[in-house]
């Protein structure tokens, strides 16, 4: 019987990742990772990319970790734990282990969308029973804020500066959800630490998959987004009302969008909570500002109609 | 007594982890390793062995999962060439770093630009400060024999820390020859059960690895890890000796050819050995006093033994099937190291040979000795490095 996804319950669990641990005061990645190891309800073997959570948790001779946890380098979680995987599944015929173990892979938006994409990709289309949960919070911010294929347009990072000509990062995001949806595993969402029942019950749903599962989970980095310290999940919640992170799944292919905000907010709510948005706000950026809207826009009308899609499908079997 | 066929080298390294049967392997197609992976495949699908294959999307991958395979406690094995070993370099250095026992077949295979397939020692050599131990092979009898022990080596208590076996790639990898196999039972007591140190998957001991170190502590891990591939010279001659025992042949720390008297030595690595040991014979029919040295274990480099095999020489002639472009070639740097650490001062000239797959012929070697003849007579050496072999 697994732990009610109450508060009261969830409070008595022992927390995997202590405290103590280096990441900086009001970072979303560990109010994430300790929501995804609270969920498990069985026994974990993890996988780093390089990053902040890294670094910051496993400074020697110290480990923040309770759980087996390995790190290796910076783009090949997902090859790492295929390899820890390959290792359980080849002991377990042989009679070498006998428990359930489950594995699982994290990574930063550099270490998942960038450098580790191809090893991502190689080990989701090999069908590792593993679930990858990447923390997203926009930028290479371990190395300084550095631009990322998951940087939002318009962002000013440190690669991308908002100068007198350029105004940040011109290209939008790459939708890595929908690319890591379209490897056809059996479980893939979007998540936010806001949404924190909404994300625990992801976890499960990811871990009791026999099979790759992969979990985008929203990450506020104060010292990137230029916020103060105490409003990491309050920044998530903005960020599913304006569906600029929209909250969804796709199991076996179909899609469930999880959060409809009752009133889909403009994404310059969003935007103007963070000062590294503050330059879209002169009167010379107004053109990226609009694009910001039009991208968020045409994601979630692209959500809704799939949705409506897979809705009709049912209904029609339903009544055949 | 084992049967006797006539086989290839990847043939030969293919059954040789046919029986070992390791736990896990991952690996990655690249010429002219392929067919190592290729062949053990077919012994997956067709049951022969029971090893996890992950058949993973490049090199870099491949060791990656080597990694977390051996680090979640079982037997890992794979093998590479060339650009492949070259993508793993990264990972090559990890996995010494966390003192994980991976045995690696490495064919050895020129590096690009230009590309080209063919063996030369680039990339093993170029994996030289990557913390592995390095074996190398002359033929395919030896490449197959070494898997065995550096399996044991790698494993070791004491050691712990990866290994590669090289053979030249295409000369041997692809060329038939006759040899002889252990039976199964006789390479499963040689090789014994793996023992698991701090495995991932004992899930109730939890362990950390791979975590930030930083200057309190890094220089005391590499400090540790130079002492335990040192340690690597004394068990590779007792793993020689208990292998000898099983297989009656015996192996050392390199091969002495005709050095014990020898005031004119080369040194010659892999499958060029063989053609330069009649070249040897030649010299020696006519009352020329010439010996060759073969290294085996690269690294870690037995400098006192060498040293000591080369010491009547008064001239040496270091063959190089690489290049440090701007330095010497690497061999001669480990054979000008050996003997300048233990006093003496013969004089020696790098001949750079073979790249890229080109023929390594008789002429070539007796072109060499004739000139170290020369220099033994005038105790002058006009060109301490230069290429051989090269069409002008």
């Amino acid at each position: 019987m697994s732990t009610p996804l109450r508060l009261k319950e969830l409070s008595k669990k022992a927390d995997l990742l202590t405290g103590g641990h280096r990441l900086c005061a009001g970072c979303g990645a560990p109010i994430a990772i300790r929501q995804v190891l609270l969920a498990a309800e069985v026994p974990l073997v993890a996988s780093n990319a390089t990053g902040c959570l890294e670094v910051s948790t496993t400074i020697y001779p110290y480990t923040a970790w309770k759980i087996p946890w390995i790190h290796t380098a910076f783009e090949n979680a997902a090859a790492t734990i295929s390899g820890v995987e390959a290792m359980y599944k080849a002991l377990k015929k042989k009679g070498r282990v006998d428990r359930k173990i489950k594995f699982i892979a994290f990574g930063g938006d550099g270490g998942t969308y960038d450098i580790g994409f191809q090893s991502l990709s190689g080990a989701m289309e090999r069908r590792h029973d593993i679930v990858y949960i990447c923390y997203d919070n926009g930028a290479y911010m371990n190395t300084g804020i550095q631009r990322s294929s998951a940087t939002p347009l318009g962002a000013n990072t440190t690669t991308c500066p908002a100068g007198s000509v350029i105004h940040g990062k011109q290209q939008p995001r790459k939708n890595l959800t929908k690319i890591m949806a379209a490897h056809n595993i059996p479980y893939a969402a979007q998540a936010s630490p806001a949404h924190w029942r909404d994300l625990m019950t992801k976890v499960r749903k990811a871990l009791d998959v026999d099979g790759p599962a992969f979990i985008n989970i929203l990450a506020p980095c104060n010292r990137g987004w230029r916020t103060p310290t105490h409003n990491a999940v309050e920044l998530c919640r903005i960020a599913a009302d304006t569906c600029f992170w929209p909250l969804y799944e796709y199991e076996n292919g179909r899609l469930t969008i999880n959060y409809k905000p009752k009133e889909k907010k403009p994404v310059t709510e969003f935007l103007k909570t963070q000062g590294r948005f503050k330059h879209l706000f002169s009167p010379d950026s107004q053109d990226l500002l609009k694009q910001a809207q039009e991208n968020v826009d045409r994601e979630w009308e692209n959500l809704l109609r799939e949705e409506a899609c897979w809705r009709e499908e049912a209904e029609t079997k339903g009544e055949g | 007594m084992g049967k006797k066929l006539a086989i290839t080298g990847n043939q030969a390294v293919a059954e040789a982890m046919k029986q070992i049967n390791p736990d896990v392997c991952a690996a990655y197609p690249i010429t002219p390793s392929t067919e190592i992976m290729q062949r053990f495949a077919s012994f997956v699908s067709d049951g022969v062995v029971d090893t996890e294959l992950v058949t993973v999307e490049s090199e870099h991958s491949a060791m990656s999962a080597c990694i977390g395979a051996s680090a979640a406690g079982g037997r890992v094995m794979t093998a590479t060439s060339s650009q492949g070993l070259a993508l793993m370099w990264e990972m090559l250095h990890i996995a010494a770093g966390m003192r994980l026992p991976i045995a690696m077949a490495l064919v050895n295979r020129a590096l690009s630009a230009p590309i080209n397939i063919h063996g030369d020692h680039s990339d093993g050599m170029g994996s030289r400060d990557c913390s592995w131990i390095q074996i190398y092979s002359e033929n395919a009898q030896e490449a197959y024999d070494n898997i065995f022990q550096a399996v044991r080596i790698a494993e070791h208590e004491e050691i712990r820390l990866p290994a590669m076996v090289c053979m030249d790639g295409f000369i041997i990898s692809h060329s038939i020859e006759s040899m002889e196999f252990l039976p199964d039972e006789v390479v499963r007591d040689f090789i014994g059960e793996f023992k698991p140190t701090n495995p991932l998957l004992d899930v109730d001991k939890p362990v950390t690895y791979g975590p930030l170190v930083l200057p309190d502590y890094y220089i005391e891990f590499k400090k540790a890890q130079h002492e335990a591939i040192k340690r690597a010279k004394k068990v590779t001659l007792d793993v020689a000796k208990e292998f000898e025992k099983v297989s009656g042949r015996s192996y050392g720390l390199f091969e002495s050819y005709r050095l014990d008297d020898a005031e004119i030595a080369i040194v010659v690595l892999n499958s060029a050995a063989g053609t330069a040991k009649d070249v040897v014979d030649a010299f020696r029919d006519k009352g020329i006093k010439v010996g060759l040295l073969k290294p085996r274990l690269f690294r870690p480099f037995p400098y006192e033994e060498v040293a000591d095999a080369l010491g009547s020489a008064r001239v040496i002639g270091v063959f190089d099937r690489a290049d440090s472009f701007g330095g010497f070639g690497p061999m001669y740097m480990e054979i000008a190291s050996a003997m300048i650490a233990s006093g003496s001062s013969p004089v020696m000239i790098n001949r750079i040979y073979g790249l890229g797959g080109r023929d390594f012929m008789p002429e070539d070697a007796e072109a060499v000795i004739k000139e170290l003849v020369e220099i033994a007579d005038t105790g002058k050496a006009t060109t301490l490095k230069e290429y051989i072999g090269v069409r002008e």
